[in-house]
């Protein structure tokens, strides 16, 4: 999963669960702690900080050697190249962002209304074999995704899904499924069954104590684990790079990776679009990030 | 209308047989109640009654029609659980609107009943809050007007009074009675509070390992236990056991002592058998021709009288006295015996020997 999220999951401590003594208001750390976490960020953070100073560098600024940490000349240019075509129009690159954010979302969706109900049944009610049936379904996430691309690209040849949004969008869906259905599994658990006991014999049906009682208790879950279906939808670029082709159907990965390998390489531009790439999961982490915490410590983990 | 009606019950978890072939009739308009230890299965019971639990075996009729197929909704009941189940989303208002919202009730009609039931219960400033921010008295009540706010079939109560405090339950207790009279509804009322079962119920079914031990009116479970582990369930202080055997006309204690035997029983001579004696028919004070001889063991002073512990040989007898009673620990003591009322029970199956005459 993306390495922003677990940034944004560990290094914001949520107010309501107290941190532990030891890290109360960052005073109580020690000279060496904060030594080791500023040479810790500065590994870590550089990378992204050389995008970013690169996505607002003129091109002359780019190759300059020695490189400028400061005194560049700065520009928007390359940001305006990510979204505006060479001849005025869309650029090829605006409509993979397009693409992305349709396929990200829908994949997402789908996943979370499949997975939502499977979770709550296998939570709920007695299923003939449900141990073996949950490990048949994590199993299905064993092994890494990019060995059975090749008899996904045959198969979708015959069905005529190869090069659609459709075809990544159902692929997507397939893979985020049974992380929803673990991870929701974890949080219905979390809640008791008999707010929808109490509810059926108040005259509701099974599925309107459900969806009146039990699911609004589940949204902070929906959000956190949609978050990460969402930021591996919008991430993933083995199948991306397989299964489509064409400019107006890619996905922003491989249209970005696809800006590297010409005769010559525009930083700028490939700098630009990976900010514009990363900003999304970014900004969408740290909006649930409460939601993640609570995913990650009452949720999944539990049980 | 509202008969209850379960037939040979079976549910099991894994491996715990939390019902092992329940059987239970409960008139129209009665209150019922069942009354078991810990784990007995009572709350299997009333949760196969309202339908949440999918039976092994067994049949609930309900009003004299089988109602073992029917969704909880379809049952017509009202249920008060042991853990309130309030929703917590839900204001207290909400919370006692629900089952009147889920019938599609006209909002007046559902105003007035929510008002009508929070004056019953005492909680009508708590009415914008939610469970989070009530006591544990307060939720059981809010959970009481839940359930009583509607008119169903009947009520199941898992053990709605418990989390009160003592003066609370007790007050509660006589709302509750008065309520059912009033009502005049069938009231299937689960509790370990033997205090609760004698003084509410019509009828009483003792639980015990998810099997009917005995059914009966308060009097007949608690002057007529059906065994020696109803016996020692109900009443309190509990009643004293002590093993003998009868001899021609004497009863010959394992301790050494005898008694006339009772003319009632019907155990066979040297058959290993239990005395059951309750504190109420043991007296220090009295002088009868049934007496046991002991020692003074110790004084439990309860205010309103006082339990004097009597040793005889290993076994300690507790006795009903006065609270004036006094004594010093080994004093030597007899305890006289009303063997009228006492109890025989066979110290193999436990099975009350005591006959059908009295
Ligand atoms: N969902 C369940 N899963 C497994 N075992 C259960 C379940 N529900 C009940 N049991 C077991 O069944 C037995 C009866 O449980 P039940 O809740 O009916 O007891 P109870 O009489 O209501 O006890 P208490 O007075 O403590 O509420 C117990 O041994 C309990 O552990
Ligand atoms: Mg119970």
């Amino acid at each position: 999963m993306g390495v922003s999220v677990n940034e944004a999951v560990s290094t914001d401590p949520v107010r309501d669960h107290p941190p532990p003594a030891r890290r109360r208001g960052g005073r109580g750390r020690s000279a060496l702690e904060v030594a080791l976490l500023t040479v810790l960020a500065i590994v870590m953070l550089f990378p992204v900080l050389w995008m970013i100073e690169t996505s607002i560098k003129e091109n002359r600024d780019v190759y300059a050697i020695p490189a400028k940490f400061f005194n560049f000349q700065f520009t928007m240019d390359h940001f305006k190249d990510v979204f505006v075509g060479a001849g005025g129009g869309r650029s090829a690159l605006s409509v993979s962002f397009l693409n992305s954010v349709v396929v990200a979302g829908v994949s997402t969706v789908l996943a979370t209304v499949l997975g939502v109900p499977a979770a709550w049944a296998y939570s709920r009610f007695a299923v003939k074999a449900k141990k073996d049936q949950l490990f048949f379904i994590l199993s299905t996430r064993f092994m890494p995704p990019v060995v059975v691309v090749i008899p996904i690209f045959l198969m979708y040849r015959q069905v005529g899904l190869i090069d659609t949004e459709l075809g990544l969008i159902l692929i997507y869906a397939a893979f985020n499924l049974p992380f929803t259905i673990w991870m929701m599994k974890g949080f219905v658990d979390e809640v008791p069954a008999e707010y929808e006991d109490a509810a059926m014999l108040d005259g509701y049906t099974r599925l309107q104590a459900f969806r009146r009682f039990t699911l609004p208790l589940l949204v902070p879950g929906i959000a956190a684990t949609a978050v990460f279906a969402l930021i591996f939808s919008w991430n993933e670029f083995v199948f991306a790079i397989f299964l489509t082709s064409s400019d107006d159907v890619r996905t922003a990965p491989p249209a970005i990776a696809g800006l590297i390998g010409g005769t010559t390489v525009d930083w700028g531009l490939v700098a630009a679009s990976s900010v514009v790439f990363a900003l999304p999961v970014l900004v969408f982490a740290y909006l649930v990030r409460k939601h993640l915490v609570a995913g990650v410590t009452l949720g999944a983990v539990r049980r | 209308m509202g008969t209850v009606a379960v037939q040979g019950l079976c549910k099991s978890f894994g491996k715990v047989q939390a019902l092992d072939g329940v059987t239970l009739d409960v008139p129209d308009g009665s209150f019922f109640v069942v009354l078991g230890p810990s784990g007995a299965g009572k709350t299997t019971t009333l949760r196969a009654i309202a339908g949440l639990e999918k039976l092994d075996a067994g049949s609930v009729r309900l009003d004299g029609r089988d109602a073992t197929a029917d969704t909880p909704a379809a049952r017509d009941l009202a249920m008060v659980f042991q853990s309130y189940a309030l929703y917590p989303r839900h204001t207290v208002y909400e919370n006692i609107a629900s089952p009147l919202r889920a019938r599609r009730r006209s909002s007046s009609e559902i105003a007035a009943a929510v008002e009508r039931m929070a004056s019953l219960l005492h909680i009508e400033r708590l009415l914008q809050r939610r469970p989070a921010q009530l006591s544990g008295g307060e939720m059981q009540r809010v959970a009481l007007a839940r359930a009583l706010v509607r008119s169903p079939r009947a009520f199941l109560m898992d053990e709605p009074l418990t989390n009160l405090d003592l003066k609370l339950r007790v007050e509660m207790r006589t709302e509750l009675t008065r309520i059912h009279r009033s009502l005049g509804a069938t009231f299937v009322y689960v509790t370990n509070d033997q205090v609760e079962a004698l003084s509410m119920a019509d009828q009483v079914a003792v639980l015990k390992d998810g099997k009917v031990q005995q059914v009966g009116t308060p009097t007949e479970v608690y002057e007529r236990p059906a065994n020696q582990w109803v016996a020692g369930f109900v009443g309190s202080p509990p009643i004293s056991l002590l093993a003998c055997h009868a001899e021609g006309d004497r009863l010959v204690g394992a301790e050494g002592w005898t008694l006339p035997r009772p003319g009632w029983t019907t155990a066979q001579d040297g058959r290993p058998l239990l005395l059951g004696l309750r504190a109420e028919d043991l007296s220090v004070e009295r002088r009868g021709d049934a007496s046991l001889s002991g020692e003074l063991y110790g004084l439990e002073p309860l205010g309103d009288r006082t339990v004097v512990d009597v040793r005889v040989g290993t076994k300690i007898l507790k006795v009903k006295a006065r609270p004036t009673v006094t004594g010093t620990p080994g004093e030597p003591l007899l305890v006289t015996v009303d063997l009228d009322r006492a109890h025989l029970f066979d110290a193999g199956t436990g099975v009350s020997l005591s006959g059908a005459g009295r």
